[in-house]
């Protein structure tokens, strides 16, 4: 049974896994700790839209999901920042519209349209060495950028307003943010689905957050949490042969209440 | 002669079309401590706003030391907000929130220099204890305390604070007013402060501005008090406020 996991379709799952599993608890401390888990799911059904254009257009879908959801993701932030719009109502109104889109796209299709389920519920146990690539580039993207903007990013999250008397472009920060995550979305969504992309972003770093004193420790936890979570779900899926998003997500489930039900008795 | 802090002319702050501020003109000399008083939503907080920098003007000018708010290098002015707008559920220690006012960043670690000086200035504001406690486990008033130390770990010229004393008990205040008086002894610096207690202005301040969307009075706290222009300030004096002690020491 161990076997398996030599096999190179299960060592490709495992570096998505590690990968996807980064990228989400990384950007998701800032997501749950500014109050904006719905963005996840939001962002990852506006990915469907792009997919499904892409599908229609005959191109790789994942090219024209980026600069879709890119393009959206900045539309959020903009009426956040410069309207009386409320993020979550912003985020439900792109959210509607892409899942019409993206229906709409799919019924003018008159090509086989498969990989638009693909999208849907992911397929991390088939992710080929392109699609590797592209997830590692955009780790390392992000790595570098964050060393520049996490103390940044991390103000602005404990206060907006304090960080903008002190000179910090607060705007700037958070378009580019919201491109990041939008990123990292589309690259999630085509390894576990646009279904199960959100809990990436939200369940490890809820988690740390339960049981961190500082938002460096909650980083540090979350990013931990997410990768290990994923590797661990990943393992089990293919040695039980479970659907693998699923196992990774139920989990980080189980970790989240173990903790949750840990710290109600330590705080007792 | 004293250096001009603060120097408005003719500021108006428009939302749309509602209008927050009106044909504002004051200047304050540096070293001055100026309470602002006023009713709710009388604009005080959009006139600390503007000074700050985050609100823009849509009419007239505002200087500080001379420059625009935005061109005033971020260590010169402190800013204490309103604790209301504080998200506790942010996990950070007390050092942490307070060395955001030195290095005008989040720290991902802390150096021994940085270390020292946080300590030094929690000592000035009698929270040395509380230092590697989480904000989320302080009361009112010790986190009104830490954004105070927060606020002047920098040495400010200008320190601007929002409210301070709401929702604190009467010790906390009396501990966060010695703190400011000690601060103008030791730097000098100019303070503004909006506040609803008037007995605090009378006492403490050198100079009071009673604001409803535009100045009704600006000077000294003995010339201000006066039961004309607390109405035209208020529409009213509500009972709860003991107007004697004003009144009396005017007289």
């Amino acid at each position: 049974m161990f076997e398996l996991l030599k096999s190179s379709f299960a060592i490709n799952a495992l570096l998505a896994g590690l990968v996807v599993g980064f990228l989400g608890s990384f950007y998701g401390t800032f997501i749950v700790q500014r109050r904006m888990s719905f963005l996840g799911d939001g962002l990852a059904h506006v990915a469907f839209g792009g997919v499904a254009l892409g599908l229609l257009l005959q191109a790789e879908p994942f090219w024209i999901a980026i600069p879709f959801t890119i393009i959206v993701a900045v539309a959020i932030t903009y009426l956040k920042e410069k309207t009386n719009i409320e993020i979550d109502t912003a985020i439900g109104i792109f959210f509607a519209v892409s899942v019409a889109l993206g229906v709409l796209f799919i019924s003018l299709n008159k090509h086989y349209i498969s990989d638009a389920f693909s999208y849907l519920f992911g397929s991390i146990l088939l992710v080929s060495s392109e699609d590797l690539i592209y997830s590692y580039f955009l780790a390392i993207i992000t790595i570098a950028v964050s060393i520049f903007f996490w103390r940044r990013w991390t103000y602005a999250t404990f206060d907006s307003e304090l960080a903008r008397i002190d000179n910090i472009k607060v705007d700037f920060d958070n378009y580019l943010l919201s491109i990041l995550i939008a990123l990292s979305i589309v690259v999630s969504v085509k390894l576990v689905g646009i279904f199960l992309v959100a809990s990436f972003l939200v369940i490890p770093s809820a988690t740390a957050k339960l049981v961190s004193k500082t938002f460096s420790q909650m980083t540090i936890l979350s990013i931990l949490l997410g990768i290990v979570s994923s590797e661990i779900g990943i393992i089990i899926s293919i040695l039980f042969d479970l659907p693998t998003g699923a196992t990774i997500i139920l989990f980080q489930s189980t970790i989240f209440t173990l903790m949750l039900f840990f710290h109600k008795i330590i705080n007792k | 002669m004293n250096e001009i802090a603060i120097d408005i002319k003719n500021l108006s702050v428009h939302f749309g079309k509602f209008c927050a501020l009106g044909k504002i003109t004051f200047s304050l000399t540096s070293s001055e401590f100026l309470t602002i008083i006023g009713p709710n939503g009388g604009g005080k907080t959009t006139l600390i706003k503007t000074i700050l920098g985050l609100i823009e003007p849509s009419e007239g000018t505002v200087k500080v030391f001379g420059r625009n708010p935005k061109d005033v290098p971020f260590r010169e002015i402190g800013y204490v907000p309103q604790i209301k707008t504080i998200d506790r559920t942010f996990p950070a220690k007390v050092f942490e929130v307070v060395a955001t006012g030195l290095t005008g960043k989040w720290q991902f670690h802390f150096s021994k220099d940085i270390r020292q000086q946080v300590h030094k200035v929690l000592e000035f504001c009698g929270l040395e204890n509380l230092e590697n406690r989480q904000i989320n486990r302080l009361s009112g008033g010790e986190l009104q305390r830490v954004f105070l130390a927060r606020s002047i770990i920098r040495r400010p010229r200008l320190l601007l604070l929002d409210e301070p004393a709401t929702g604190i008990d009467t010790i906390a205040e009396t501990d966060f007013s010695k703190i400011l008086e000690n601060l103008q002894k030791e730097f000098q610096t100019t303070i503004v402060m909006v506040t609803h207690d008037w007995e605090y202005a009378f006492y403490h301040s050198t100079t009071v501005m009673l604001l409803n969307k535009t100045i009704i009075a600006f000077g000294a706290p003995k010339k201000i008090f006066t039961e004309d222009n607390l109405q035209k300030t208020f529409g009213h004096i509500g009972h709860e406020h003991n107007l004697e002690f004003t009144i009396e020491k005017n007289v």
